[in-house]
Order: structure tokens, then C-alpha cells, then sequence
């Protein structure tokens, strides 16, 4: 029974102050709703310019459900497209990354096109003479997305025309993938290493929540990061130094008060981080020249500056969390309503030692893999979640925590680290991004 | 220490993961042990490659006590596992030196609740000979589909 399509109105009602209406979580429609309006109106990470290299270069991702495709040009640009052939909507890329030469050539019935996305040829091209098929949207090669963006070797998409710029819609969230960077002594990151791929059987926003959510470390990661505490204990009596990976999995447990004072920041549209003036990613052991390195680039007070900033989790809304301190980025791909794909990426920092890369891609092997033990914590209480909101005894989530009802929506603010404003602020976002495209899409 | 004792070793490793002997499984590893499953095809490097896990014995005393903590709730059910193996193949065997290596087609199932999840790969053994007993310096698996996204993995292959 359709209620939510074409009725703003009802999707507006789902996201009240302090609550959300379980519906977002669990209602195919809703889903479906995401997809078509929310997804193609938003920017969405699709990957990294260090991913393409070269010419013929390119990667595949998806928006949404929506598969697209980025290529590097022989004259050195990136393009976006839409994978899909013009001809019959064969993906044209099958593959994560790949190098396609010159140009690429759908493997069903060989229409080629070049790396911009113009089509360069169809056999047997007579066959079309006289049909108008230049009138039509196949004659004009691979379709475009929207908008595109590369910031800082980050590339984002929109599917849809209109809506927000890319600066007015990150605004000053840009920081953190700033700060990412600039930890580099070059200002460079680059992926070496396919993704952590990691499947959960929860909707999307689930892991999205979770992670501003600093009132759940030490409760659900008690039976991984806590263990991991008392095995070091009692194994590592009379040893000198912690080990990297006691080091990673030890600050989950970081009492409350930690996380109170460690504060959480909010922007407009969505974004937000937690982690501000303190976070468990702020008392790793230094690596030797590193800082040094870093002093040499960009001078001793700007040097402490990039060093001093220890975000926890960064949202990127809707769907990209960026982890600066230890570079890892995750991407939240939504599958079905009760279905997500979880893609954790380690970058290198160009220029740093390579103990910095050892220590991301220990992180993420640790925490966002399927045989993570922090990670099957965290699966657990997203799954009974999925479960237990098919309940009628209460149709409503609670995100009242510290809340203020002078809190204003879409500004940037700075507040205690166990509020749940975060997740507040992303609700807005949904609910005015949701909202706002299905209105456009009725009045069109 | 001969090629009937490393066989026999391979197929108790298996046996006691099956009937959860947590305990008497991790003594069978040496102190310097790795229990690595790589992400990428014949990978090279635990390290600076990213794996899907790459433990020492410490790490791997944290999942086994983990797996009894009355807080694990992903352990409520508990899971449990299957091992079928083929006859390991010996692919380096000193027996005066005390050392050997295997490697082993498996399949293997986890199950938790109503859920059941099947892999397939191989597991390749280096052992070692430490006061008359073997022990385990490297198990490395290595999964059909290593790339693929699984969802929870919580006992061992």
C-alpha cells in the first residue's frame, strides 16, 4: 500500500524534533523513495583520483542503486558517467577498476565510445540511416551525470541538475577531508588497496548513526575492546611498550566523561563529526621522522596545527564517513532496505613512513572487517535493531539525548561529545532533502 | 615427527575448532604464531597489503576469551562450525630439522541462529617442532572469494 510516494507530507511527518518514526528504517517504500529522491539530489563519494592514474583508467561505483562510472581521458580530465550503454543498458564497466584503452566497447553488441563518453562508433552503422537517431539520447554517447566534482583528488557526483552547489552543500564539513590530506607531507593520499568489503543486514542509516554515537563504545565493544584490555593485562605484564594493536582497541573503552569532554561538532545539511577537542584516535605512538617531515612541509606551528586535529568520525551525509587521524574513509552503500554494503578504504599518506599505512590498514582489518570482533559488537546491535523495530508496541526511535529546543537545524555548532545532535541534524538533512526533491519531482 | 604425525596434526587442528575446544586449539600455536587471511589473490604482504586478519597469539587469546564473555552479544546464540577438509598435501616435510608444511582444501560452514554461511578455500600450515610436539608458526587461508562482502565471520577456518 503506497503512502509515502508523492506525499511529502507524510515522509516530513517520519522526522519529528527528538524522534524518528521507525518506518525510515524499515519501509520499502521509503527505500524506494531514498533512492529515487534523496540519493540523486545529494553529493555522493564516488571514489579517489589516485584510483586513475592513467588514460583508459577507470573505476565503477554507484549512487544510490544507481551504477556509475568514472574514467580518465587521453587528455588527462576525469569524466562521470552513468554505466549503462545507450543501446540496450548493458553496464559498460563490469569491474571495480580497470584500463580500457582508448576507448570502451559494450561487450554486447559493440557500440564504442571514447573515454569523454562520446560515441565513437556502431556497427553497421547504415542500418540507423534515416531513423532519427540523432534526435534521440543513444546517438549522444555514454549519459552524463549531472554535476561532478573533484575536490582534492576526491571525486563526488550528483544525478540530479539543480539543488546545492558543491561548496554550499559541504560547506565547512570540507575540513576534515582537508586535514586528511594535509597530514600528508606532500598534501597527497593515494588508494592503494581494494576496500574492506563488508556486508550488514540493517539499513544504511544504522551504521550512519552509530557513528557519532559515543554512548555505545564502551557498553557493546566491552566484549572485544574490553577483552582485548585484560588479555593485554594479564599477557603483556612487564612489557615496555603497547602494542600498535592494543594501542587501536583500548580507547573504545574511554569512560564517558572522555567522550563528554571530547565534544562533537554539527554543520548544516547534514554533516557533523564527533571528536573535537579529543578522541580515541588522539594518543597513537609517534612515528619516528614523521613529525619532522611534517615540520619541514608546512613549518612547526602549522605542522602541530593538521597534527592537533584528532577527529574521531566524520559524516559526510548521506552516506561517507571520513576517519582523518588514521585515513580511512567508509562508504555506507545502500542495497535494500534492510541491506547494506560497507566499503572501508585505507589511504597512504604520499611522503609519510610506511607505518602510517600499516597502522590504517591494521585499524580497518580490526574494526570494519567481517572478521572484525569490534565490528560483529556493532552488526549484532544493528540487526536485533532491524528485528525489533518491526515491534507496534512503539513505532518511534529515541534521539533525545541532550537536547535543546533552542537548538537550531543547518548552522554550525560545537557541543557535549554524548549528545545526539548529530544524528538530529541528519534527520533534518534527510527529511529536507527528501522532501524537497519529491516537491521538485511533482512540480516538474 | 614423520609425514603421518603432520596429517594427523592438520586433521586434530580441525577437529578441535569443530567441537569448540577453544582452548586446547590455540595451545597447538607457537608464541610467534600468525593466523592470517589475506584480501588480495596469492598475496605477498601481511602488512603493508591490506588482510581480512593477521593476529598473534595475543590476538587471538582476545577472540577466544571474547567468545565466552557474558557480554559478547553477538554470541548469543553462539555460533558454531564444520570443518570438511581433503587429505592434506605435504609441500615441504624435514624431518630432522622438525618442520613441515601443508596446505588443505577445505570447506568450511558457519552457522549462528537460523543463518548459514558456506566457504571454500585453502588452508596452508608451517609448522614447527618445539620439545617433541609440533605447533603452528603460520596458518594463512586463503578464501575462493576473499573479495567478496561477508557479513560476520566470528569462529575460525
Amino acid at each position: 500500500m503506497a503512502q509515502y510516494t508523492g506525499n511529502a507530507e507524510a515522509v516530513s511527518a517520519l522526522v519529528r524534533d527528538t524522534e524518528v518514526h521507525r518506518d525510515v528504517y524499515v519501509d520499502r517504500e521509503i527505500f524506494e523513495l531514498e533512492m529515487e529522491h534523496l540519493f540523486p539530489s545529494t553529493w555522493i563519494y564516488i571514489g579517489h583520483a589516485s584510483q586513475l592514474p592513467n588514460p583508459g583508467d577507470f573505476i565503477t561505483a554507484t549512487v544510490g542503486r544507481q551504477p556509475v562510472l568514472a574514467t580518465r581521458h587521453s587528455n588527462g580530465t576525469i569524466h562521470v558517467f552513468h554505466n549503462r550503454c545507450p543501446h540496450k543498458g548493458v553496464k559498460i564497466a563490469s569491474e571495480a577498476c580497470g584500463n580500457t584503452g582508448k576507448f570502451f566497447r559494450c561487450p554486447y553488441h559493440a557500440w564504442s565510445f571514447k573515454t569523454d563518453g562520446s560515441l565513437l562508433a556502431i556497427p553497421l552503422k547504415k542500418g540507423y540511416d534515416n531513423t532519427g537517431l540523432n534526435e534521440v539520447q543513444a546517438s549522444e554517447g555514454l549519459a552524463k551525470v549531472a554535476e561532478f566534482r573533484v575536490y582534492r583528488d576526491f571525486l563526488f557526483a550528483k544525478l540530479k541538475p539543480g539543488g546545492l552547489s558543491f561548496e554550499d552543500f559541504f560547506g565547512e564539513s570540507l575540513s576534515t577531508i582537508d586535514n586528511m590530506i594535509d597530514r600528508s607531507p606532500e598534501g597527497q593520499l593515494r588508494i592503494e588497496a581494494t576496500p574492506i568489503r563488508y556486508m550488514h543486514t540493517c539499513n544504511w542509516k544504522m551504521l550512519v548513526e552509530n557513528q557519532t554515537d559515543t554512548c555505545h563504545p564502551m557498553v557493546a565493544h566491552e566484549s572485544s575492546a574490553g577483552t582485548a584490555i585484560k588479555v593485554w593485562e594479564r599477557e603483556g605484564a612487564g612489557s615496555t611498550e603497547t602494542p600498535m594493536a592494543v594501542q587501536l582497541y583500548a580507547p573504545f573503552m574511554s569512560p564517558y566523561e572522555f567522550y563528554e569532554k571530547a565534544g562533537l561538532r554539527v554543520w548544516a545539511n547534514g554533516h557533523g563529526h564527533s571528536g573535537v577537542a579529543n578522541s580515541i584516535h588522539a594518543d597513537y605512538s609517534d612515528i619516528p621522522g614523521y613529525f619532522d617531515s611534517m615540520v619541514a612541509a608546512y613549518g612547526g606551528t602549522r605542522a602541530r596545527e593538521i597534527l592537533g586535529d584528532v577527529r574521531h568520525n566524520s559524516i559526510y551525509f548521506p552516506n561517507l564517513l571520513v576517519k582523518a587521524p588514521v585515513q580511512i574513509i567508509r562508504n555506507f552503500i545502500p542495497i535494500a532496505v534492510d541491506k547494506t554494503l560497507v566499503e572501508s578504504w585505507v589511504f597512504r599518506l604520499v611522503g609519510a613512513p610506511d607505518k602510517f599505512y600499516e597502522r590504517a590498514l591494521m585499524y580497518n582489518r580490526f574494526i570494519n572487517a567481517p572478521t572484525s570482533i569490534v565490528g560483529h559488537d556493532d552488526l549484532e546491535m544493528y540487526e536485533r535493531a532491524q528485528e525489533g523495530l518491526n515491534s507496534d508496541g512503539n513505532q518511534w526511535v529515541n534521539l533525545q539525548r541532550l537536547y535543546d529546543e533552542d537548538e537550531e537545524a543547518d548552522v554550525t555548532a560545537v557541543i557535549n561529545g554524548t549528545s545526539e545532535r548529530q544524528m538530529r541534524n541528519q534527520f533534518h538533512a534527510w527529511k529536507k532533502f527528501m522532501t524537497g526533491a519529491m516537491q521538485e519531482g511533482a512540480a516538474a | 615427527m614423520n609425514r603421518k604425525d603432520v596429517i594427523d596434526f592438520i586433521y586434530n587442528e580441525a577437529d578441535l575448532l569443530d567441537r569448540m575446544q577453544w582452548q586446547s586449539w590455540i595451545e597447538l600455536y607457537h608464541p610467534d604464531a600468525r593466523y592470517w587471511m589475506p584480501l588480495e589473490w596469492q598475496q605477498t604482504d601481511p602488512v603493508l597489503q591490506p588482510s581480512l586478519m593477521y593476529e598473534d597469539l595475543l590476538l587471538l587469546k582476545v577472540r577466544v576469551e571474547r567468545l565466552a564473555g557474558e557480554r559478547t552479544f553477538s554470541q548469543k546464540p553462539k555460533s558454531r562450525c564444520h570443518h570438511l577438509l581433503q587429505a592434506p598435501q605435504l609441500t615441504a616435510l624435514d624431518e630432522a630439522a622438525g618442520t613441515a608444511s601443508t596446505r588443505t582444501s577445505f570447506i568450511y560452514t558457519e552457522t549462528r541462529g537460523d543463518v548459514l554461511e558456506r566457504f571454500s578455500g585453502w588452508a596452508s600450515h608451517d609448522l614447527v617442532t618445539v620439545d617433541g610436539a609440533l605447533r603452528i608458526k603460520l596458518k594463512r587461508i586463503d578464501l575462493i572469494n576473499f573479495d567478496a562482502p561477508f557479513s560476520n565471520i566470528q569462529l575460525f577456518m
